[in-house]
């Protein structure tokens, strides 16, 4: 009897583990491949966990280094990005890039340190209230109050983050609760009463669509990144296709569709193209799948869609009628719509003269520049990337004029080839997201479009290139100035260019070659075509520094307030 | 205009702040606010009203709080028919000529004196605003020393009009 009572007893001590352990467990349970973090004294004891585990890590140069990363593993595998930073710095070092992923519905499941328990509101040493920081720029946030929460918690982070409106979740491990022990249980089915996305389209309102697409005459759609969220590239092509309705892209929804199709439009809003931007303004019908009607992308909201009936799908019930009003609003996810609306399909209506008339504005008015063969043109730079690349890298950016050319010249074929900061727009963004889009997405070449000034804010993470051997190029687009800063004070306020010129920088190519990175300066086309070709050939990390046109402009330009109709510098 | 809204919530740590925190973010102003506990332990209900411009921007409000995860059930109460009360407590100057005398004027109002010394009475009324606020007025002459009031908390009522006279902005 008492030998029995031992051995039970024993077998009860053996599945007690500690908090850090099931965290690592918790996060081979969502088939976690990769961490990206920093650590610190708050998560020793995960640190301590995950020495011992299996579990990939890479260690940036900086927690916000770690965070974009993250989002760009997210955006190109479309699984979470997860994070770990420690308690006070380095969760408030998270904070730009959590806030950038909450607005461009980037899931990631962010786990940072915290204090002990004992001493939360003590003011101790590297305490900060980062649930309460986050509380506004986070799709839901947690404090784990008790070990054996930690796997439910965990379950449900990861399902808020990766589903309905895609998002940021954080989950704060004080460090006693990671050092504490307790029983390893099978985590229940998730109950989360107050989160119930709709995925499904109510079908009364799928029909006044298809009823409507029968009215229309003049009717358009504008995608966004709903549809890469919800993979539904196929259906919008079938959905398109089938009723030969013309396509215009949102900044963050390139690639969506592809950009060659002779539907497509291109990219509307504040930089597009006029035959996007004409589409919007004079159509009759506005479909609306995943965008969310940014003011970059209406321009002023009296001119936008005024004489359209306006239909809108949306995984967000909060995002129809924010921002224009609507009168066919879809609640559900892009795919799910979408092959809704391709099974009810009806009559077609014919929309031949519309269709003619926005061709000839593609062709008329087609996205031009200034060519001089004596200069290196930013333009041209992203329409050699393009050539070089055969449209098949993934280009990420931070925000910026250099954003603003590759998402005009780049021309996106395929989907989840573009990694850009759009909603929050952060400089710095796009080197670390490159990272770790390579990181996802080993097979595809990967290009980092920075500008001087934004690649100075992240370059500490060329370190993780080295370490990793990573073959991530960076492309460094540099006027020496912060373009669209300089490009607005010349525009709109005489040319008075208050500190956005950056005459003294480092030479970017001894810079690289400190860190055993391979560089080169370009100065001419045929130097960016040899260089790039050789460093996509090498397959090892380079930098290439691109000495382009300084005071060279991103138009066409709608100025602030102004409509969508209100265009500037369509002819170059 | 003037909304009241009611929102079911889980009865967590935060939930509040959530809440708070998400209608200063979207620059709503909050005029008074209640919270208690329901029938269900696990769940607490906030009675808010907020001042808002239009009903696109009430809609809004309405979205956005029931995207938090956390919080279960929203409603617009507004334009429902519902009974609403608030309560007050309420501290007047007296004097032993006038003390009589507001003892007389406030049982139209079927206010209640919870407290008695020497130089004031402490009164408690229960009530919409609009009633509170006329006694208030009334009161005023004799110099009110203090006053607390607790912000509205509503219920719709059993049987509801048939018309529904709110138009949402857009129909789910």
């Amino acid at each position: 009897m008492k030998a029995s009572w031992v051995a039970e007893n024993k077998s009860v001590e053996t599945s007690l583990v500690s908090g850090a352990e099931l965290f690592i467990q918790g996060l081979q349970n969502e088939n976690v491949e990769v961490l990206f973090g920093y650590p610190g004294g708050a998560v020793l004891p995960i640190y301590d966990a995950l020495y011992k585990s299996e579990m990939k890590h890479v260690l940036t140069r900086h927690e916000q280094g770690a965070i974009h990363a993250a989002q760009g593993y997210a955006r190109v595998t479309g699984k979470p990005g997860v994070v770990l930073a420690t308690s006070g710095p380095g969760a408030t070092n998270l904070v730009t890039g959590i806030a950038d992923a909450m607005i461009d519905s980037i899931p990631l499941v962010i786990f940072t340190g915290q204090v002990a328990t004992t001493v939360i509101g003590t003011d101790a040493f590297q305490e900060a209230d980062i649930v309460g920081i986050t509380m506004p720029i986070t799709k839901h946030n947690y404090q784990v109050q008790r070990a054996e929460d930690l796997p439910r918690i965990m379950k449900e982070a990861f399902h808020i983050a990766n589903t309905g409106r895609k998002g940021p979740v954080l989950i704060d491990i004080p460090k006693d609760v990671a050092v504490r022990t307790a029983e390893v249980k099978e985590v229940s089915a998730i109950y989360l009463p107050g989160y119930q996305p709709t995925l499904k389209p109510n079908i009364l309102q799928v029909k006044r669509l298809n009823e409507a697409l029968l009215q229309a005459k003049r009717p358009v759609l504008l995608t966004g990144a709903g549809v890469l969220a919800a993979s539904a590239e196929k259906e919008l092509l079938v959905f398109a296709e089938y009723h030969q309705i013309p396509v215009a892209q949102t900044l963050l929804g390139l690639g969506g569709f592809p950009a060659e199709h002779p539907l497509c439009l291109g990219m509307a809003g504040m930089h597009g193209t006029y035959a996007s931007n004409m589409a919007l303004y004079d159509c009759d019908l506005l479909i609306g799948v995943g965008a969310r009607f940014d003011d970059r992308l209406t321009g002023n909201l009296d001119h936008f869609a005024k004489r359209a009936v306006v239909a809108h799908i949306d995984i967000d019930p909060a995002e129809i009628g924010k921002n224009v009003p609507t009168e066919i609003p879809i609640v559900g996810c892009a795919k799910e719509t979408l092959s809704a609306l391709n099974q009810t399909r009806g009559d077609k209506g014919d929309y031949s003269d519309w269709i003619s008339q926005l061709t000839q504005f593609k062709s008329e008015f087609p996205l031009t520049y200034k060519t001089d063969v004596s200069e290196l043109k930013p333009q041209k730079l992203m329409q050699i990337l393009h050539d070089v690349t055969k449209g098949e890298a993934i280009v990420s950016t931070d925000v910026g004029q250099h954003q603003m050319w590759a998402a005009q010249y780049y021309t996106f074929l395929e989907p989840n080839r573009w990694i850009t900061s759009g909603g929050l727009g952060t400089m710095g963004f796009g080197f670390p997201a490159a990272i770790g889009a390579k990181v996802g997405k080993p097979e595809l070449p990967v290009i980092a479009v920075v500008g001087d000034g934004g690649f100075q804010m992240t370059l500490q993470e060329l370190g993780v290139l080295q370490d990793w051997e990573l073959p991530v190029i960076v492309v460094i687009v540099n006027n020496k100035s912060l373009g669209m800063v300089r490009q607005w004070q010349e525009i709109f306020y005489e040319k008075r260019f208050s500190h956005s010129l950056l005459d003294i920088q480092p030479d970017f190519i001894k810079l690289a070659s400190a860190y055993g990175i391979d560089g080169k300066r370009a100065e001419t086309e045929s130097d960016v075509r040899e260089a790039l070709t050789l460093a996509l050939a090498s397959k090892k990390p380079f930098v290439l520094d691109c000495v382009v046109t300084a005071d060279e402009n991103v138009y066409p330009m709608i100025a602030p307030g102004k409509g969508l109709h209100e265009m500037i510098g369509v002819r170059g | 205009m003037r909304r009241i809204i009611s929102a079911t919530v889980l009865n967590e740590s935060g939930v509040l702040n959530r809440l708070t925190g998400l209608l200063t973010k979207r620059q709503f102003n909050i005029e008074n606010i209640t919270v208690g506990h329901t029938e269900d332990p696990a769940v607490s209900k906030v009675t808010l009203t907020v001042w808002v411009e239009d009903d696109r921007k009430a809609e809004q409000l309405v979205k956005q709080l029931h995207k938090q995860i956390n919080i279960l059930k929203v409603r617009d109460l507004t334009n429902m028919s519902l009974v609403s009360r608030e309560l007050a407590l309420i501290k007047v100057l007296t004097t032993p000529d006038t003390r009589s005398e507001i003892k007389m004027l406030i049982e139209p109002f079927r206010a209640t004196v919870l407290d008695v010394s020497l130089e004031n009475v402490t009164l408690e009324v229960t009530g919409d605003g609009e009633k509170i606020d006329a006694l208030i007025e009334l009161l005023r002459p004799y110099g009110i020393k203090e006053i607390s009031r607790t912000g509205v908390t509503a219920i719709p009522r059993g049987t509801q009009k048939k018309v529904l006279e709110f138009h949402p902005y857009s129909i789910m």
